[in-house]
């Protein structure tokens, strides 16, 4: 019996039986399996906005829903800083930054990005009067290891921090992911973004921010590179290269 | 059940521990025991892989050219740890999206393969079936202890809930640093073979 199976033709047939069982096996569960991943997703994206805008509590169980009644997203241009048409959600930043033709090179890419998508989805978050209450922003920059992704939330005058939340990262537990930890996070809100001139004036600061200091956040203590890269993930994408075009014309009443 | 069956499925939890007498799996033991929620995912897809590669290339063990052995058992271990990888992606997302550069690196886990080579590929596949059971709860069983150490004395925590509250957090207990990298996994799994040694001395090496 083991003569007959090593011969070479045999060999030929088993291995491309076998491949052709494997690769069956995963196409069937990639492809079922996608609709509850594509769904999941963008589950985990809804409740980080939720997040940063504070609803969370409110929506509890009811994610989806509660996102659908209050927010409002729109996909817009960072150099016009004007809305245009695109599937927001389905839009992912890293997707089309490596497109050459849907990407530019940053002049000034504090936040190791090396590139950066053209458009952008920004979030308008309405209250109960339809009101908008929170604007949420996605930042993406690099921590210590790799690229932290999350999410600004401004008050209605694109100034005032309402939360930072970072969603996504792989910095070191204990240390770098401290910007998980809710009381680090709880040292954003009412923090002003920037000074009466308008230019970017958020902080971290080693060793802790002075008190009444409304431009300064403590840095995390052991996570040196992480506090930088958020200062400068931030520094970037509220500058003229990134969602500055639109805070402007945002504050100009350009959108509405 | 009958000893037999005893030996095998629960055999690899101690008297032939994957992790601590064969030291196999050890790069994974040190990447995701920071936390027990972690570790008991990997240890659940471990044991999945391992029965099911072990099933699988049981099955077909009469049929598999010897010259083409390893590529087969690794194209079959590869499919199964994909389909893994799906299924927590679909139901699991948080989880999947901590743990997903691991569970793609199962393929390479010398668990999964050690024992498709050594065990799946003479014997039976219903015992076959349960050897990868037992192996995947040998390395769990490891992969528990020492998260469980590395997260309450690293974190304070228990499976995310608080019992030694940190400083950072307005209590008393100042994390241990070291606990929190995974390298420190070396010296709780080399207290872990000693302790074992201790209570088993037929697993001494004779020098």
């Amino acid at each position: 019996m083991s003569s007959n199976k090593e011969t070479f033709g045999k060999t030929v047939g088993f291995v491309f039986v076998v491949c052709l069982v494997c690769a069956a096996l995963v196409s069937v569960s990639a492809v079922a399996l996608k609709p509850l991943q594509t769904a999941n997703k963008l589950l985990d994206k809804q409740t980080k906005i939720l997040e940063t805008s504070g609803l969370l509590e409110l929506a509890g169980n009811d994610i989806v829903g509660t996102y659908n009644k209050y927010v409002d997203a729109k996909m817009i241009n960072l150099e016009t800083g004007k809305v245009v048409e695109g599937d927001v959600d389905m839009f992912e930043e890293r997707a089309d930054a490596r497109d050459k033709a849907k990407s530019s090179k940053p002049e000034n890419d504090i936040a190791g990005l090396s590139r950066r998508a053209d458009n952008a989805v920004v979030y308008f978050v309405k209250d109960e009067q339809g009101k908008v209450s929170t604007i949420v922003l996605p930042i993406v920059g690099s921590g210590l290891w790799d690229l932290m992704y999350g999410f600004i939330g401004l008050e209605s005058d694109m100034n005032t921090v309402k939360s930072v939340i970072y969603s996504d990262l792989k910095e070191t537990p204990g240390l770098g992911a401290e910007v998980l930890n809710p009381r680090w996070k709880a040292l954003w809100p009412g923090k002003k973004m920037f000074d009466e001139q308008n230019n970017v004036a958020i902080k971290i600061v080693k060793g802790g921010a002075k008190a009444g200091d409304i431009h300064g956040v403590d840095a995390l203590s052991g996570a040196t590179l992480t506090s930088n890269g958020v200062e400068r993930t931030i520094r970037f994408w509220l500058g003229k290269e990134g969602y500055g075009p639109f805070i402007t014309n945002y504050r100009a009443g350009g959108l509405k | 059940m009958s000893t037999d069956t005893k030996k095998v499925l629960f055999g690899p939890v101690a008297d032939n521990n994957p992790i601590a007498l064969q030291v196999l799996g050890v790069c994974s033991a040190l990447a995701v025991t920071s936390n027990m929620a972690n570790a008991l995912v990997m240890t659940i897809a471990v044991m999945i892989v391992t029965a099911f590669s072990n099933l699988f290339i049981s099955l077909i063990r009469n049929q598999i050219p010897s010259s083409v052995r390893i590529i087969v058992q690794m194209a079959i271990i590869a499919s199964l740890v994909i389909v893994v990888d799906q299924v927590l992606k679909a139901f699991s997302y948080q989880l999947s999206k901590e743990l997903s550069v691991y569970i793609g690196l199962i393929i390479t886990n010398c668990i999964v393969m050690g024992r498709a080579e050594a065990f799946a590929m003479k014997e039976k596949p219903g015992v076959s079936f349960l050897d990868g059971l037992g192996n995947g709860l040998g390395y769990g069983a490891v992969l528990m202890i020492v998260a469980f150490f590395r997260e309450l004395f690293g974190f304070g925590q228990i499976f995310g809930m608080e019992i030694l509250p940190l400083i950072q957090n307005g209590g008393w207990y100042q994390g241990n640093g070291l606990l929190v990298l995974p390298f420190s996994s070396f010296f709780i799994i080399g207290l872990i073979i000693w302790a074992i040694r201790q209570w088993k001395p037929e697993q001494v090496e004779k020098d």
